[in-house]
């Protein structure tokens, strides 16, 4: 079987992924949050695993990711939780997280694990791109996981071209020099650099993240990109609304 | 053994550079010049008249006659706490500013715990008339009052932790974020020999002025450039790695870390690292910390803030797993018992952090001809108001 990740970038349209933490708002709601999401139209999902200290995400995900942790959230339960989710389920799942739960759980076994359950990709951005090469490319592969690479507006055109070469599913182009939620709308800096990642022809498709939050800069996103990641926003809809009020925040993107 | 660091940026299987592509660019490019920097002519020239005229180099090696009395030794103490600021800490920020100037950046970031770092960090931007931001946590800004005002009163913005802990972890993970969130212009002044390679080796090297000058002052005095045993106390671990840098290699001395036990090691509330931790990533290393089974880093206690962190640096982490070093850890009762004992013997008020070294005479006894060399890495004024609680000294 094909991955998941790779037919979807098929699809002829601009994909929307959606990010939420595991474990919030409460504890349960994760299996319910995909379902919806999917049956709300939603093309991937990134699937937070929760981290305590984590660094690249600005308040909105910090704070999401202490609760999760504080309601009992840990790699385990959610392994637990998405035992059947493929039953119901078809759309891209990613698992999103820092590396030392990996570590701790194991690579090996967290990647077959993710394996069994259908989990199509990781993206762990503190899992820097040599240490992957040497050492758990191998364990990835084996287990039929895509590993997704960040870049940022900083990248040298030269690492750019080597991400690419390592990547095989999508590259995860962070829109700003930001950390996950903090930057209003985008402007002209922004869409300089979409156009200059767009001019590289690079072998893998773009889906862009960080301050994606509504229908405009959904729009803005991915007049070049193949898709756009939308967490932060969706996490404060989910705070705000409730976990019943899924496909209203999907109607108002796309 | 080889105890420095590896061209790759590992001690062992400790190190390296686990951090987001954000980060990238500027940790790559320190990695790539910081070696070549600090060597140049002109920058040693820069640096050490800085050390000199600025903060007071060579720090005092000092003959603690009473308390080698008591204790059944010859102690030496390095006098870390009469550099300018109080600490060892300048000497790092001293290097990392003429760093940051070289490498064309206009604005300062830094984290502290005690306050020493931070207040090191706002000295040197106030002396180079840059702009200087300290991510502090809520808890330790509360704790450490005084080098909070001296911050604010060189210049700096100091920006409360609030998240976690709201102590150095968390301090940390700000001062990062905001990184993130200025790559360009910003440099990141990292206090401790934790953190992203080059940082470890970069702190450790600006730090290791103090075993150099152990090593001509010690010859002076005993005749002998190696003492038996060098003792450090260790949070996240820069004083420790400057005062072992110049004897990592000499087999003949014996190098002791002491940890903070807080309320003792198996209370729930310690940050005694090489007890309780195991290897995971922290800070965009790989190195022993604190954490779950789960992965989850733990939150650390000690009465010392700035020894109140989850891990330790990577060089650290490798001399504990060498066996290199022999590891104690002393709790707050045993570090302030020693504070208060320093100070009734010999005239000298330490940090609480110091304190902990001075622990060690409380967990293992020395021959009558061992030379133990101290680092007493701060002094005390910062702590007064925790002494004075303690002690019921008011």
């Amino acid at each position: 079987m094909t991955n998941r990740i790779n037919d979807k970038m098929q699809e002829n349209k601009k994909l929307l992924s959606i990010y939420f933490t595991a474990g919030y708002p409460s504890i349960n709601d994760t299996v319910q949050i995909i379902q919806d999401l999917e049956n709300s139209g939603v093309d991937m999902i990134e699937i937070g695993l929760p981290f305590s200290d984590p660094l690249a995400d600005g308040p909105t995900i910090q704070e999401s990711s202490t609760a999760a942790l504080k309601n009992g959230m840990t790699t385990e339960t959610l392994f637990e939780q998405l035992k059947d989710i493929r039953k119901s389920v078809t759309i891209p799942l990613i698992i999103m997280g820092y590396f030392n739960p990996v570590l701790q759980y194991g690579v090996e076994a967290f990647c077959k694990k993710c394996e069994e359950i259908g989990i199509d990709g990781l993206i762990l951005p503190d899992l820097p791109l040599d240490v992957y090469e040497a050492e758990y490319k191998s364990i990835f592969k084996k287990n039929g996981l895509i590993n997704v690479f960040l870049i940022t507006p900083q990248t040298s055109d030269e690492r750019i071209q080597q991400i690419d070469e390592a990547s095989d599913g999508f590259i995860y182009m962070v829109s700003s020099a930001s950390v996950t939620g903090s930057k209003e709308g985008f402007g002209n800096e922004q869409t300089a650099y979409f156009e200059r990642i767009a001019a590289m022809n690079l072998k893998n498709p773009q889906v862009v993240g960080f301050g994606i939050k509504d229908s405009e800069t959904f729009q803005t996103a991915t007049k070049n990109a193949k898709g756009a990641i939308i967490g932060s926003a969706f996490i404060k809809h989910l705070t705000k609304e409730g976990v019943n009020a899924i496909p209203e925040f999907i109607q108002t993107i796309y | 053994m080889k105890y420095h660091v590896n061209e790759k940026g590992y001690y062992g299987e400790f190190g390296g550079a686990f951090i987001p592509e954000m980060l990238y660019p500027n940790v790559e490019e320190l990695r790539q010049k910081y070696l070549e920097i600090m060597y140049e002519d002109s920058f040693q020239k820069e640096f050490h008249q800085l050390l000199k005229d600025y903060v007071g180099r060579p720090s005092p090696l000092y003959f603690a006659k009473r308390l080698s009395e008591k204790h059944g030794c010859k102690i030496y103490l390095k006098r870390e706490d009469l550099n300018h600021t109080g600490a060892h800490k300048v000497n790092n920020t001293i290097g990392q500013i003429l760093m940051a100037k070289k490498l064309g950046k206009t604005r300062i970031i830094a984290e502290t715990g005690a306050g020493q770092h931070g207040v090191a960090t706002a000295t040197v931007c106030a002396l180079m008339g840059m702009e200087c931001i300290v991510y502090m946590g809520e808890i330790d800004i509360a704790r450490q009052a005084p080098n909070v005002a001296r911050m604010k009163m060189l210049g700096a913005t100091v920006r409360p932790a609030l998240s976690g802990s709201r102590t150095l972890k968390d301090a940390t993970n700000e001062a990062i974020r905001d990184w993130i969130n200025n790559p360009v212009d910003t440099h990141y002044i990292i206090g401790s020999a934790i953190g992203p390679h080059p940082y470890p080796d970069m702190v450790t090297r600006f730090q290791s002025i103090i075993s150099e000058e152990i090593k001509w002052q010690l010859k002076e005095k005993e005749g002998r450039e190696n003492p038996d045993y060098v003792v450090a106390c260790i949070g996240g671990g820069s004083n420790a790695a400057g005062t072992y840098y110049h004897f990592l290699d000499e087999k003949e001395v014996g190098i002791i870390a002491v940890e903070a036990a807080g309320k003792g090691v198996d209370s729930g509330e310690s940050a005694a690292t090489s007890a309780l931790g195991k290897i995971g990533i922290i800070h965009g290393c790989k190195t022993m910390l604190m954490q779950t089974p789960d992965g989850q880093i733990t939150e650390p206690y000690s009465i010392s803030a700035g020894l109140d962190y989850p891990g330790v640096g990577p060089m650290h982490s490798h001399l504990y797993q060498t066996a290199r070093a022999e590891f104690y850890s002393a709790t707050d009762d045993e570090a302030m018992t020693a504070g208060l004992e320093l100070s009734q013997l010999e005239g000298i008020i330490p940090a609480i952090e110091s304190g902990h070294a001075f622990a060690i005479f409380q967990h293992k006894t020395f021959k009558p001809d061992d030379v133990v060399v101290m680092s007493l890495s701060g002094r005390g004024d910062k702590d007064l108001n925790t002494y004075i609680d303690y002690f019921k000294l008011a």
